[in-house]
Parts: structure tokens; sequence; C-alpha cells
């Protein structure tokens, strides 16, 4: 079990071999890439930031939920920080486990759990040369007083 | 009693800064740190109610903050 804010091209290769084993049946990759568009806009690259010891401690506690949820201690992920390029993989999750189903689960949980809480932030810079901070889940802003709650706390988005 | 002040990403462009120290009366909450920070240039900028975490944790507006704490003022998290 293993989590890590780094500045490099993630070894994807190594992730998986870290967490392979012969009591798995199954071992699973995620990868978070960067996409050629978002909301019609023709992006050429991306550059993330983090507040870095919180990022790095809530990344480590979710892997520890994931593993004592879904019963495995084969995790581990990476998120990069910096600038990326289109393709580049800003995330990865490598999971393995006996069975299928909650290797499948794990990492489910933990893509989702680090959208909701890991204090990352993206820039995204698009091919007519502006650049824009992409909000929650892609879009560029909450819709109009949506509030999301995290561990307890609210935020109301003007 | 002063904590300092971390802004990030969108909300540190908006105030123009990434730290600032907050002088506080003893007692203090994070609800008064986001009243303080409204009075500053730019700030109105800032959503009213943004997340907010102290010494690296989510904390609640009622979070009673002590002498040296980091308060993170947190825009909408983009990771993945």
């Amino acid at each position: 079990m293993r989590s890590a804010i780094v500045e490099r091209p993630i070894d994807t290769a190594a992730l998986v071999a870290e967490v392979a084993s012969v009591t798995n049946g199954a071992t699973l990759l995620f990868l978070g890439t960067v996409r050629e568009t978002n909301d019609g806009r023709d992006v050429s690259g991306m550059d993330y930031t983090a507040y870095r010891g919180m990022a790095e401690r809530e990344l480590a506690d979710i892997v520890g939920e994931a593993s004592s949820r879904f019963e495995t201690s084969d995790v581990v992920v990476e998120h990069r920080l910096g600038t990326l390029g289109l393709g580049e993989a800003s995330v990865a999750i490598a999971v393995g486990h006996p069975h299928r189903g909650k290797a499948y689960d794990a990492s489910r949980y933990i893509i989702e759990e680090l959208k909701k809480r890991v204090p990352i932030w993206k820039l995204e810079h698009y091919v007519d040369g502006t650049r824009e901070w992409v909000a929650a889940d892609g879009s560029k802003r909450a819709p109009h007083g949506e509030a999301a709650v995290v561990n307890g706390a609210t935020r109301v988005e003007p | 009693m002063t904590v300092t002040v971390l802004l990030f990403a969108s909300y540190a462009e908006k105030l123009g800064k990434s730290s600032i120290p907050l002088e506080l009366a003893h007692g203090a909450t994070v609800g008064d740190v986001l009243t303080s920070l409204q009075r500053l240039p730019g700030a109105s900028r800032l959503p009213t109610e943004p997340l907010v975490a102290v010494n690296e944790r989510y904390a609640r507006r009622d979070h009673v903050l002590a002498s040296g704490d980091e308060v993170a003022i947190i825009p909408p998290v983009a990771g993945g």
C-alpha cells in the first residue's frame, strides 16, 4: 500500500509490478490522462498544482480506506503535478486483489474520493492561447448555488 | 494571535497572493478568518463559504483556531 504526489512521468509498469502477487487473480491499472478537448474547447496541455502536504495525507487516507474496505493491501496510487501534455497520465491507480469485483470497486472508490477530497487543481491551456482553472468534475464552475459537502464542511459556489 | 492563511490556484490569483498572516483575537474561528478575508482587495471574488482546511484537515466554520494554525482556503478541487 503506497501513495505519492510526484513531479515526473508515472512509471505505470512499475506500479503494476508493485501490486503483483500470486495471491491475486486480478490486477487492475487505472490511468487518468489529459484529454484533447474539454467543454468543446481544444486543449493544448494542463498544469497541476496542489496543497502538497494535505494532498499527500488525503491520498494516503483514501488508499487506507480502500484497502480496509475492499480487503487488499496491494494498492498503489501516484498523482503527478507540473505541466502535462495531451495523453500524459496525471493519475495512476494500481490494485491487486484475489477477485476482480473488489479490485474494480477499490479502484473506483479511490478515483471518486480523490476527485472529491484531494486538494489538487488544474490550469487548462487551450490551443487559442487562453487558460482557465478547471472546477470540480471538469466543468468551468459549479452550477449556481450548488453546495458540496466534504467531510462535513460545506462549500457554496457564488 | 497570528494564523497563516493559504490561498491556492484561482483564489491565489484573485487575491494576488498565496499566503497572508492574519492577526485574530483569542478564540477566533474559521468563520472569523473568512470575515477578515472579505475585507481584502479582490476578496469579493471569492465564494462566501469556501472549503477550509486547518493544519491540512478539512474544518467547519465554527472550528476554534490556535496561534500558529495554518488556515487554507480550498478552491473546488480538480485532481485526477
